[in-house]
């Protein structure tokens, strides 16, 4: 006898919690060869507006923990993401080769912004020299919401973008890339099991196009990496819409997702904050 | 109506006391404890499920676009902006009552400003000329639990330093252990030592435990000759939930039917969205009626609220969400 298949539903991730879309709507996902995969949730601008709340919410605790938690945490997420090679590996398809390389580099790409989380500030920060009795620090800061548009590789693209963002302590909401969401909902499974506080990181599928917009006008989001944006009108006018409160922009470049990242993605939504303190006699 | 022709005289007051016409039967109602009593639990009784779905029906209603901007600012004009902490200070006061008589561009102003009968006179004086009135809590806020000679001195503390509206709390001892004269005779004292201010009475509905509690304490509150009826302190949860609400607003519209007296009511406590306040609007108008929908018969009393109000009004103006850098803390 066979057994009734239990198919998965994908939805999406607010707030650390995996609800449909308030609009109730959804789109049929197909494979690169055009056969249908699943139904993802097609987001709204009312899921923007509520996965924005929740990752303000998340914002005093993630950014106040110590750089060495969220270093710990990240590398957490590194071990479940491992932990889940072969479910990864069947999802993104393709040859089964380069899927597994793909997961595995996604597993490197986190251990190896793991380990930022308490060198950035090292690395970042200075003591200026001053004309006066005091020491003067320069730290860098995490700015605030950042909105994310993730890139079209699924799994390695998305996270390269998502993991510099929340390292130094921002909190993000991420549109998934249009075509292929289906893995960003299984990583999302990922997060919600690695002791990431719920609404660091807030998941929508759906069309960018008519998501995108809603992110960049948002006067509560304080940053907006626009990677995943091919078309260059809408980038133009998300980058004019997000000038209105002055978020910092990351702006759609073509990247090579297999070569060192560099620090530009983490620096790109740090602001820093100098003090001084007297030195004393 | 049910509920209107459970109301006709015989039934509320059935053999308890002889009566001739409908106004003497009111006016006797509180001639002793008995009569009082007679009265009260005369009144209907409440379906608890019927009135939760009930609410919760109304609560399901969308109001969108140019109804939406309309409700927005008639609910900014029924704030009562609220500061009760034993931290207030003399600034916070005076930048609250700022906000209220310019809450945004083109916003308008509240209904009044609540604040301790000590700080009555700071807000008072800040608030002078501009419409807005002063409300104070009085009479031993938020527990009540205090002489009636220290209520009434209270009272008087804050009406002389300027109030406009006092909001006075009830016993709710006397009233649970049934001693409805003693509560009808504190509020009696209270409105005489108002003069020309308004009295709004506070129910404390989170601690009354029944429906037909607050349906009896707000028809005892009303007796006694309050202005308003008033939901909560905003000190006790659960505060102003939508059936209290509603059965309240159907107290005032019943007691108009029987004496053509209007009295006001206003919800107060875990208010918070713009959500809840257009719930509440919708409340109004299906259950008293459209002549409760003004500042004058109804109040949200509320703190938050007035930002999640001009957030959702700059969304509409600029189609664009907005955030809580650019909004006052309070």
């Amino acid at each position: 006898m066979s057994r009734l298949a239990v198919r998965k539903t994908y939805k999406l991730y607010i707030g650390g919690a995996f609800p449909r879309s308030e609009s109730g709507r959804s789109y049929a996902v197909t494979s690169s060869k055009g056969d249908f995969l699943a139904n993802a949730s097609r987001a709204s601008r009312k899921d923007v507006r509520d996965a924005v709340v929740a990752a303000r919410k998340a914002f005093p605790g993630w950014s106040g923990a110590t750089a060495y938690n969220r270093g710990q945490i990240l590398y957490r997420i590194a071990e479940m993401l491992e932990g889940r090679r072969a479910q990864f590996a069947e999802e993104l398809g393709g040859g089964k080769r380069s899927a597994l390389e793909a997961v595995d580099a996604a597993v490197d790409r986190l251990v190896w912004y793991a380990g930022w989380s308490d060198k950035i500030a090292s690395v970042h920060g200075t003591a200026n020299p001053v004309a006066g009795p005091y020491f003067n620090l320069s730290s860098p800061e995490p700015t605030g919401v950042v909105g994310v548009i993730a890139p079209a590789d699924p799994l390695l693209g998305l996270v390269s973008v998502v993991a510099p963002v929340i390292v130094t302590g921002n909190t993000c909401v991420v549109v998934a890339a249009e075509g292929a969401p289906l893995p960003s909902i299984t990583l999302a499974e990922v997060l919600a099991t690695s002791d990431l506080p719920g609404g660091v990181v807030n998941v929508l599928t759906g069309h960018q196009r008519e998501l995108a917009p809603w992110l960049a006008a948002h006067m509560d989001v304080n940053g907006l990496d626009l990677t995943g944006v091919d078309d260059t009108e809408l980038a133009l006018s998300c980058e004019q819409a997000a000038a209105e409160n002055l978020k910092r922009v990351l702006r759609p470049a073509a990247e090579d997702w297999r070569a060192a990242p560099g620090l530009g993605r983490m620096t790109r939504f740090l602001e820093t904050k100098t003090v001084w303190h007297p030195m004393g006699v | 109506m049910p509920y209107r022709s459970g109301l006709e005289l015989s039934h509320l007051v059935g053999d308890a006391v002889e009566v001739s016409t409908l106004t003497s039967s009111l006016a006797d109602v509180a001639s002793s404890g008995a009569t009082l009593r007679a009265f009260l639990h005369g009144l209907p009784g409440i379906d608890r499920v019927g009135a939760d779905q009930r609410a919760a029906t109304l609560g399901t209603r969308s109001i969108k676009t140019s109804a939406k901007e309309m409700a927005i600012d008639l609910a900014i004009s029924m704030v009562d902006l609220t500061t009760l902490e034993g931290a207030d200070t003399h600034g916070k006061v005076r930048a609250m009552c700022t906000k209220a008589q310019h809450p945004g561009e083109g916003a308008p102003r509240v209904a009044a400003v609540c604040v301790y009968p000590d700080l009555v006179a700071v807000a008072a004086e800040a608030v002078r000329g501009s419409g807005v009135k002063v409300a104070s809590v009085a009479t031993a806020f938020p527990s009540g639990r205090s002489s009636l000679e220290v209520k009434v001195s209270d009272t008087a503390l804050a009406v002389a330093a300027g109030a406009d509206e006092i909001d006075m709390v009830i016993d709710r001892g006397a009233f649970l252990s049934g001693d409805y004269l003693k509560v009808y005779e504190e509020i009696v004292a209270v409105k005489a030592a108002c003069g020309e201010a308004h009295l709004k009475v506070i129910l404390e509905t989170g601690e009354l435990s029944t429906y037909d509690n607050v349906r009896r304490a707000s028809w005892l509150a009303m007796l006694a000759g309050a202005d308003f009826i008033k939901t909560s302190t905003g000190k006790v949860s659960p505060a102003a939930t939508p059936p209290v609400t509603m059965i309240m607003l159907e107290a005032v519209r019943d007691f108009r039917d029987q004496t053509g007296r209007q009295v006001g009511v206003k919800p107060a406590g875990g208010i918070r969205t713009t959500k809840d306040a257009i719930k509440n609007l919708v409340l109004v108008n299906e259950t008293a009626g459209g002549d409760w929908l003004s500042p004058d018969w109804f109040r949200l009393g509320a703190s938050s609220l007035l930002n999640d109000l001009l957030m959702q009004r700059q969304k509409l103006a600029t189609g664009r969400y907005a955030g809580p850098d650019y909004f006052t803390l309070d």
